[in-house]
């Protein structure tokens, strides 16, 4: 190893370091702040108390919209994983020129912004007489959360060796259950994946939900910024550190299940 | 390529997917960029929005703080992504919860919490002046600067990852060709691992670049009112404002600056012949 190369990976490490640290520099925040006991967010906290735990459990304004924005993401990600995943396979197995072309407009509502989304939305439900705020709510994170199943499943599909299948049946198994016994399995991790992205950016989402929700139904971010917005206080820092104590339990059994490295393949 | 060629059955599991976007997501921006193009006063709105100079304020501020959050996001990306695919156990285990942990933490929270840290005695001013950068106490919150560092935050992921995704499947024997074939560091950084991993950099930029220009609550937390992008000014008109006409026309016009940016990344990654 030439010196050139070991300042080179030296400071690759260097700004990978301060990388992590500050990435989780909002998280250390969050938490420090929901202990503390001051209404006004001094970083230390002068001292440690769980009154904000306790104006959580008594908050009647959170609650709802918690429930309200898990019931929406779990559906629409589980709408998403069967949409997705038979897209993806019908556009890997079946050759046709444009395939590229499909696929970024597939994925493109990933990119393109979520504001202008939720108004052209907005103005089209509308013109086709939908109101249902939770119908409307549905539709739209659906479009949310596809293209998360169809970028990850379909990068993990073509990575699959379809031969395998028809080994299996070769060796005696039915065609579902070939799919069920080969495919399935080695597909695992890319659900769990694009499954656990999907779900955080339909949790997550507010430039599209804004558009829909009412004052009786809302969902978890745009119930945060209102927070934030007219009466700050550690309630919500109080919240966000339980929901990231449920990710690292996620984290711990993804990890268990499939791997850590496997999670990342976004 | 026979132009005959039989319909392949097995495309009909695509179509329920398609049929949805195009139906929920694709028409409706069809029917939004119409309505505004040849809807009444269509034109003249636009030919209006152009000749005001607030316009042009707004529009640099939307692709300069968009290219700013986007090399930043690049510059501490790269090298992330790089321990990440060549570590192993803790380090790497590190930075992947490192990014996926932040990613349950909404952007409103993330934006609050970088509310505190860029305050004046916040974090960022203590370390600075503790360690005589700063010869006095400075705030970065409501600054530009101070938005850059709160949208490289939330965005930088989605540098990482798809960098990630190449650079794992690189093969790292080439580097050892090339070395023994005699290229020096430097030329085998620009000539070998740059040009093989440029296909999850292009999808990087694009994710970041399309992401930061249409970012409009880390906006509204950090930097406030004073400072308006095209998302912002969207939004506002909107939301508050009820000037759907301004709101249309700024709405098309970051909508046809990030379709622009999807098309030649898309097309960009295509003729390099990646995946990613």
């Amino acid at each position: 190893m030439t010196a050139i190369e070991k300042i080179a990976g030296w400071l690759a490490g260097l700004l990978a370091t301060f990388t992590v640290v500050f990435l989780l520099t909002p998280l250390v925040v969050t938490v420090a702040v929901s202990f503390g006991s001051s209404a006004v967010f001094t970083l230390p906290p002068s001292s440690w108390s769980l009154r904000w735990y306790e104006a959580l459990a008594r908050s009647r304004d959170l609650w709802p919209p918690v429930f309200a924005s898990v019931k929406l993401a779990a559906f629409s990600t589980a709408v998403a994983l069967v949409l997705g995943t038979l897209c993806a396979i019908g556009l890997l197995r079946g050759q046709f020129r444009g395939r590229e072309a499909v696929v970024t407009f597939l994925v493109s509502p990933l990119m393109l912004p979520g504001l202008v989304i939720g108004i052209a939305m907005l103005e089209s439900f509308r013109a086709a007489g939908l109101r249902d705020v939770w119908v409307s709510l549905v539709l739209a994170h659906v479009v949310i959360t596809l293209p998360y199943v169809v970028r990850t499943v379909f990068a993990s599909l073509s990575l699959f060796d379809f031969t395998l299948i028809d080994a299996a049946r070769t060796l005696g198994l039915t065609y579902p259950k070939a799919v069920f016994k080969v495919l399935v399995p080695s597909l695992a991790p890319a659900f769990l994946t694009s499954g656990m992205f999907a779900f955080l950016a339909s949790m997550d989402n507010y430039p599209i939900s804004i558009f829909f929700t009412d004052a009786w139904t809302k969902t978890l971010p745009i119930q945060m910024l209102q927070y934030v917005e007219e009466s700050p206080d550690p309630t919500i820092a109080a919240i966000s550190t339980l929901l990231i104590l449920l990710s690292i339990g996620v984290l711990v059994l993804g990890d268990r299940l499939v791997g850590l490295r496997r999670m990342a393949d976004l | 390529m026979s132009t005959t060629r039989r319909f392949d059955p097995i495309l009909l599991l695509a179509a329920p997917a398609v049929a949805y976007l195009t139906v929920v997501y694709g028409l409706p921006l069809l029917f939004l960029l119409g309505r505004s193009l040849l809807g009444t006063g269509g034109f003249s709105a636009f030919a209006g929005f152009f000749a005001d100079p607030f316009s042009w304020i707004v529009l640099g501020n939307t692709v300069r703080s968009a290219a700013l959050v986007t090399l930043v996001c690049l510059v501490i990306g790269y090298p992330t992504a790089l321990v990440l695919a060549r570590a192993g156990g803790f380090v790497q285990a590190a930075i992947l919860v490192a990014i996926i942990l932040p990613l349950s933490v909404g952007v409103v929270v993330k934006a609050f919490a970088w509310q505190i840290v860029l305050r004046r005695d916040g974090v960022v001013s203590q370390i600075f002046t503790g360690l005589g950068i700063w010869d006095e106490p400075q705030r970065l919150l409501f600054t530009e600067t101070g938005l850059v560092i709160g949208a490289a935050n939330i965005f930088v992921p989605f540098m990482i990852l798809p960098i990630y995704s190449v650079l794992k499947l690189v093969d790292p024997r080439l580097g050892e060709a090339a070395a023994t074939l005699g290229a020096s560091p430097v030329y085998r950084f620009f000539k070998v691992a740059i040009p093989l991993s440029l296909p999850g950099i292009i999808t990087g930029i694009a994710f970041v670049f399309s992401m930061a220009a249409s970012m409009y609550v880390i906006p509204s937390l950090v930097i406030g009112d004073r400072f308006q992008t095209l998302a912002t000014l969207t939004g506002r008109s909107f939301l508050f404002m009820r000037n759907e006409q301004l709101g249309s026309t700024t709405a098309v016009v970051l909508l046809a600056l990030t379709i622009g940016i999807v098309v030649a990344s898309s097309r960009l990654s295509r003729r390099l012949g990646g995946a990613a």
